[in-house]
């Protein structure tokens, strides 16, 4: 067994924004494991007060540059919920095909971008240009495709322009739904030739038991809107959020922490999986099946394997949604609606878990008071906390402070943080 | 990539982000079509969201992100001391972005707002310039990937960089777009600087200005045709202020 190590990593790499790893071991004894959040906060909850409420979609996609259509879509999900706008839908199947194109783009990001590296040992995608070819070309593939289906239907990626209150400023036009249709149904395959790859590969043995957070089925896998749910057996409306998500501050972290039940909880692709794997498409339950991964997974590592789940599930119901737009008209894509004082909620599957945007809007169409909850501020305690477990465990079993080292990096990373978006 | 059947010498890149949401550098790794070739073309030596190499000799700094804390301050000049040319990428690096409307209240109120009674250090929001000297703006929320490939493909062939000195408005008319100034919007476009392919108006949405001033820009007719259209003088200098790009014209006026 091992006496004594100090693991300091600072700016962990391949995440999206900056944190710090601080691990201390003294006499065999775990005497501190820490995930340390320093990004540098930029106020965004303030920055809303006063802003036109139109506005508050475009500013609040500024939060994050990896799902900015997520955020978009919270806000303006909180803002029609407090003007009681009723959108069409045909810009609601839109928006969620939107959607779906950022979770395939954001999903392909991580696995083969973030995370892959690690179990092919390098230090980023770059030498796999030239050792892993044909991996790295699914990559690229899958990833523009989802960036293409968002930029179709929201103008842009990364701060979408044409999803606005009320639905949509501009449709597409069948015949381009068409062409992304033929691309999704061409890259079934590479999602099945990504899962045989991965299932060469080892993902570490880790258990810590935890709470999962995510929105509750209606009938379908839940991404937009509805009750919230947890594996603990909680179950909430949308408007009752802050009970679901009890934030509070820590003095190591500009980001928040939060709890449920227990001391931490997980929100997420596993989260969702976890809570909702009934209403998946029977081929993404079967590319869970092949590596074993069945509901309730306490394995935080295995998120790697539910988004790759997930992204196979949102190509497929793509491919439904647009069938159904191709029958429809494709007109009626915004509804007009009056300027009304009053509070909306606005709860969205993102990439990363369960976003919460809320606002108080007054008679005149501004903003007065704003709170955005994000997923990675829902995971930073089940981060910390699996942290010290995984620590102990792998100390017991002998490792060296580098194998621990990369342990501890490929757990904070298998949450796919997001960390300036919870310190926004 | 050979030239002439000779390798030329890769010029060493790294990419920083201070105060931001990173989607500018995620565009890097955006534009998957090219994206290869351009690495071809680079050497990414320090570029942490992407990488765990983290080289220091890089020639080349890419700069995401507006400054606010003091910690930011020294780690940019570090940077600074070390990078042979340094580029402010985005609207946050060049302007301040989207940041900078924190500037409008106290600090305390900010911090309080947000954290209640923890104790955060924040400092006013700054453009790059504002800290240290910069080499080359490329702005944009997010900035366009192709344009940047371009400029970095014009540094490392030692090409002039050039952006064009026209408003968006040009590039908006060329698209053949229904003008959505016409349509009742408050608009930027006239008076913004295109690069962007005018891609909101395009999706029918009005130009928020983050790639801020065109060449001579023409405050004043458009000022007097969203007046005649009923818009208020706290609406536009809202949208103005957006990104804190146009605070020269914000000043001239108040």
């Amino acid at each position: 067994m091992k006496v004594s190590m100090n693991i300091d990593v600072h700016h962990l790499t391949r995440v999206e924004g900056h944190g710090n790893i601080h691990v201390k071991v003294a006499d065999g004894k775990l005497v501190e494991a820490k995930w340390e959040v320093v990004e540098t906060p930029r106020f965004f909850e303030a920055i809303l007060r006063g802003k036109p409420h139109e506005l508050a979609p475009f500013l609040t996609s500024r939060i994050c540059g990896i799902c900015s259509i997520g955020h978009t879509l919270a806000s303006l999900r909180a803002i029609e919920r407090a003007m009681h706008v009723e959108v069409p839908p045909t810009p609601q199947q839109l928006r969620l095909l939107a959607k779906h194109g950022e979770t395939l783009a954001s999903h392909c990001l991580h696995i083969f971008f973030l995370a892959a590296p690690d179990l092919l040992n390098v230090d980023s995608v770059i030498p796999l240009t030239q050792s892993h070819p044909a991996i790295v070309n699914i990559a690229l593939r899958l990833k523009s495709l989802g960036n293409d289906m968002c930029d179709l239907i929201a103008g842009r990626t990364t701060h979408p322009v044409s999803i606005v209150v009320g639905g949509l400023s501009k449709a597409p036009e069948k015949k381009q739904l068409q062409a992304i249709r033929q691309r999704i149904q061409d890259c079934l395959g590479d999602i099945e030739t990504t899962a045989k790859v991965f299932k060469t590969l080892s993902l570490p043995d880790f258990v810590r038991e935890t709470e999962f957070v995510s929105l509750k089925a209606d009938g379908s896998y839940p991404w937009i809107g509805g009750d919230l749910i947890s594996t603990d057996g909680v179950v909430k409306p949308e408007d009752e959020y802050l009970a679901m998500t009890n934030e509070y501050t820590v003095d190591f972290s500009t980001s928040k922490h939060a709890k449920l039940s227990r001391n931490s909880f997980a929100v997420g692709a596993l989260a969702r999986f976890n809570n909702n794997y009934a209403f998946l498409y029977k081929q993404a339950k079967e590319t869970a099946d092949a590596f074993g991964l069945v509901p309730v997974n306490h394995n935080p590592y295995m998120n790697n394997i539910a988004q790759l789940v997930e992204s196979q599930h949102v190509m497929l119901e793509s491919i439904d949604i647009i069938d159904e737009l191709l029958d429809s008209p494709l007109t009626d894509i915004r509804a007009p609606y009056k300027v009304v004082a009053g509070e909306g909620v606005g709860a969205v599957e993102v990439p990363r878990g369960i976003l919460y945007h809320n606002y108080i809007i007054d008679d005149k169409g501004a903003i007065t008071k704003a709170n955005c909850i994000i997923p990675t501020t829902q995971n930073n305690a089940n981060i910390h906390y699996d942290l010290a477990d995984l620590v102990k465990q792998e100390v017991k079993l002998g490792r060296t402070d580098g194998e621990i080292t990369k342990l501890c990096e490929m757990l904070v990373r298998a949450y796919d943080p997001c960390i300036s978006c919870s310190v926004h | 990539m050979k030239y002439l059947g000779i390798q030329p010498q890769k010029i060493k890149i790294g990419v920083f982000d201070f105060t931001c949401c990173e989607g500018c550098q995620l565009q890097l790794a955006n534009k998957e079509d090219s994206l290869i070739d351009f690495l071809s073309l680079v050497e990414v030596i320090n570029f942490r969201e992407v990488s765990s190499a983290r080289g220091q000799d890089y020639e080349i700094a890419l700069i995401e992100g507006s400054i606010s804390r003091s910690d930011e301050v020294e780690r940019l000049k570090k940077i600074r001391a070390k990078a042979k040319v340094l580029v402010a990428l985005g609207t946050c690096a060049c302007y301040g972005g989207v940041n900078s409307l924190k500037n409008k209240y106290p600090l305390d109120d900010v911090v309080k707002t947000v954290y209640g009674g923890l104790k955060v250090e924040t400092l006013p929001v700054r453009r790059v310039s504002e800290v240290v000297k910069v080499d080359l703006e490329i702005p944009g929320c997010p900035v366009s990937k192709s344009e940047v490939e371009h400029i970095v493909v014009s540094l490392v062939t030692g090409d002039q960089v050039k952006f064009p000195k026209y408003p968006v408005c040009v590039e908006c008319k060329q698209k053949l777009n229904t003008c959505v100034v016409d349509l009742g919007q408050i608009c930027l476009g006239p008076i913004t600087r295109a690069g962007c392919g005018a891609v909101c108006t395009t999706g029918k949405t009005s130009c928020l200005g983050c790639r801020g001033p065109a060449e001579a820009p023409n405050y004043g007719p458009l000022f007097e045709v969203l007046h005649d259209n009923g818009h208020t003088d706290s609406a536009i200098r809202e949208r103005l202020g957006f990104y804190n790009a146009f605070s020269e014209v914000l000043k001239n006026e108040s």
